[in-house]
């Protein structure tokens, strides 16, 4: 985290005396800046106010500079207690008063020093290591008996998201979802973002990686091709997905069929409902999707660019799998483990025509990261927007005319 | 008629530097001082009219001359100073046992809260000001202000020759402000200005503020303060003042004047 935060509170005749406006000066001047969390005014003259003061600073030191400065104005650092831990009961099992995380960045206090909890995540609780000072989220399955867990509310705060210094979609944080927004603007920004990242990572002054978490349909509708060239471009670094997507990806390159329906013709073809799970059957004879990259029997489409371009592909299955393709996650918690490992470097997500992957991602990731959710059902990005994933931007529309407008803009050439 | 607080000077002297007049070098001559304190104890009492209370000097406590910072006194209710500096902290066990023979209901503060008295709170009948930074802490107001249910406005002392609001500020009887802008901040004189209407407020010039002019004792149209501060007593004058003024400078040596030598009872 980069800010540390100290609330003060101040009280008196604060108003008239320009105290207050004196201490809010100099928090900014210093290179802090603040919120006004409560401000009670005095209804008479008599009547002294109180304010409740969120002061934020990019640095310790910077904000230890600002605290000295407004103490002799009046400003006392509010009383803080440490958090409240108690042990994990059993393997698995939360203290009953655990307290559960959100998506924001979140500090705990201990031994009186406020902590930055790691790997910040929502639905999870937040273990601490006394001794070395540090606190992160753990799963409710990953918790071992004896772990120290964070209970209560005491001790525990969380910091609101600073608006991003972009001036584009992002900095307008809004779960307003509606078929009705215009698209193209939503889209040059997401494309703005992801040459500024990708070449950041060539020039090696960032890391930032985007993830795409992505559905079939993004095959049935026509986006493979724009996808693929995305990947070959090096604007996309991880991708989560399904079994689906993949079979569908690589019975097209095989058969030229997407669920049995020729794609360039768009009608069935004899016998095609059975081309996926001919495609699955292959690329289980022969080992694994790089393999079948590798020996040149997979030679284009998404998850050959995955292979070539060395994007990380974590798939996740379902109960209505077929096959699964060899690297297929069945199992769904270690799946979430795989997808939560993937997520740290994260700085841009599109999640993509797919209801389960997209919720389970949008829950995966810190609200810091900019994630826009396409569905050609305004219930998919209203439900992550519902489950507190508000850093979303949802576009209500296809996922190939999403995929071809955002690879156009980033210089394809249809 | 003003009741007022005084201590005689027996033991005055300059034994420490607590703030930038005193220097232990600059030697009290105490045959002078003892003689302008009766002079200006004389005209309080003769010509201003007021009654003057006098306490006992303590051996050992050259500054429990400078009553104004035994506390601050409304009707029967007293609190108590708490002194920033330990070499007058030892004054508050005697300002305390003064106030409570004297029968007062006292008050006092928390020891972290540093408050020096009428000092540093002084004001209107309708508005006080309190000023900090120097010694007292702005924390105190609030306090001051429960107990006496009093608006409070804090003003921040910029210059260190200016130490207690009492040096450099001082409310009159008929409204006027005498004061000198200069030892308060941009936001304090915003203050002051707002508060104190423009045909009311007496700036002193700064070579006089340097004498002390703002630590002056008003009761009713009489202005008590320190000689040579010839503008000062022609501004208060033209405003129907009678000014009397006094050579006070041993006392000057230790950073204090008129209104410092006094405590305003009621």
């Amino acid at each position: 985290m980069t800010t540390a935060q100290e609330t003060i509170v101040l009280r008196g005749h604060v108003i008239d005396s320009l105290i207050l406006a004196k201490v809010l000066d100099l928090i900014l001047m210093m290179g802090g800046s603040f919120d006004l969390d409560q401000v009670e005014i005095g209804r008479t003259r008599e009547d002294q106010s109180h304010a409740r003061i969120i002061v934020r600073a990019p640095t310790p030191a910077t904000l230890s500079h600002i605290l000295h400065a407004i103490q002799p104005h009046g400003a006392v650092v509010e009383r803080e207690y440490n958090c409240v831990v108690q042990p994990a009961p059993a393997d698995g099992v939360f203290p009953d008063e655990f307290y559960s995380t959100t998506h924001l960045p979140t500090e705990v206090r201990l031994n009186d020093t406020w902590v930055d909890v790691l790997r910040v995540e929502m639905d999870l609780g937040i273990t601490v290591d006394p001794q070395h000072r540090t606190a992160r989220t753990v799963p409710m399955a990953d918790v071992r008996k004896g772990d120290l867990i964070v209970t209560g509310q005491a001790g525990v705060r969380v910091i609101p998201m600073q608006r991003p210094r972009e001036r584009d979609v992002f900095a307008f944080m809004e779960s307003t979802v509606s078929a009705e927004r215009p698209h193209s603007h939503v889209i040059a920004d997401v494309a703005r973002r992801m040459r500024l990242l990708r070449d950041e990572r060539r020039a090696g002054s960032g890391q930032a990686k985007v993830l795409l978490a992505g559905g079939p349909a993004i095959i049935h509708a026509g986006g493979r091709d724009a996808l693929t060239w995305l990947i070959e471009e090096g604007f996309i670094h991880v991708l989560f997905c399904g079994n689906a997507l993949a079979a569908h990806d690589m019975e097209a390159d095989l058969y030229g069929t997407s669920l049995g329906y020729a794609l360039t013709v768009g009608h069935a073809v004899p016998h095609g409902h059975a081309h996926h799970l001919r495609t699955i059957n292959r690329i289980r004879a022969i080992g694994s999707i790089r393999a079948a990259v590798e020996s040149g029997v997979i030679k284009r489409g998404i998850m050959a660019a995955c292979v070539r371009a060395g994007v990380q592909v974590v798939m996740a299955g379902t109960i209505r799998d077929d096959g699964p393709l060899p690297g297929v996650i069945t199992d769904s918690m270690q799946a979430q483990a795989a997808m939560r490992e993937a997520v740290p470097g994260v700085g841009l997500a599109l999640l993509v025509a797919s209801t389960l992957h997209a919720v389970a991602t949008g829950n995966l990731l810190p609200a810091a990261v900019p994630t826009v959710c396409v569905d050609i059902n305004a219930s998919v990005p209203t439900k992550l927007a519902d489950r507190g994933s508000f850093q979303a931007v949802g576009l209500v529309m296809d996922a190939a005319s999403f995929l071809n407008e955002l690879a156009r803009q980033l210089g394809r050439s249809m | 008629m003003s009741r007022l607080l005084v201590c005689p000077p027996d033991y005055f002297d300059i034994e420490y530097e607590i703030n930038p007049w005193m220097r232990r070098s600059n030697t009290v001559d105490h045959v002078s001082a003892v003689r302008q304190w009766h002079g200006l104890m004389h005209v309080l009492e003769r010509e201003v009219g007021a009654v003057l209370e006098r306490m006992r000097p303590v051996p050992g406590l050259p500054d429990l001359v400078f009553t104004a910072n035994a506390g601050v006194v409304v009707g029967r209710r007293a609190v108590v100073s708490r002194f920033r500096y330990p070499e007058r902290q030892r004054e508050e066990a005697y300002f305390e046992d003064w106030f409570r023979s004297a029968g007062y209901d006292v008050v006092t503060l928390e020891s972290e809260f540093f408050f020096e008295g009428a000092g540093d709170l002084l004001g209107f009948s309708d508005c006080w000001f309190g000023g900090y930074r120097q010694r007292s802490d702005i924390r105190a107001f609030p306090l001051l202000s429960d107990v006496f249910t009093r608006e409070i406005i804090p003003l921040e002392l910029v210059d260190g020759r200016f130490y207690h609001l009492d040096t450099c500020f001082c409310p009159l009887s008929g409204g006027e402000l005498l004061y000198f802008p200069a030892a308060f901040d941009a936001d304090g004189q915003e203050v002051i200005t707002e508060r104190v209407p423009e045909g009311s407020r007496l700036v002193v010039p700064e070579n006089e503020a340097l004498r002390f002019a703002c630590n002056a004792v008003c009761a009713g149209k009489h202005v008590v303060l320190p000689a040579g501060c010839p503008e000062t007593e022609r501004q208060l004058q033209s405003r129907g003042y009678r000014t009397h003024s006094l050579p006070l400078d041993e006392f000057m040596k230790s950073g204090g004047s008129a209104k410092c030598l006094t405590l305003a009872l009621d």
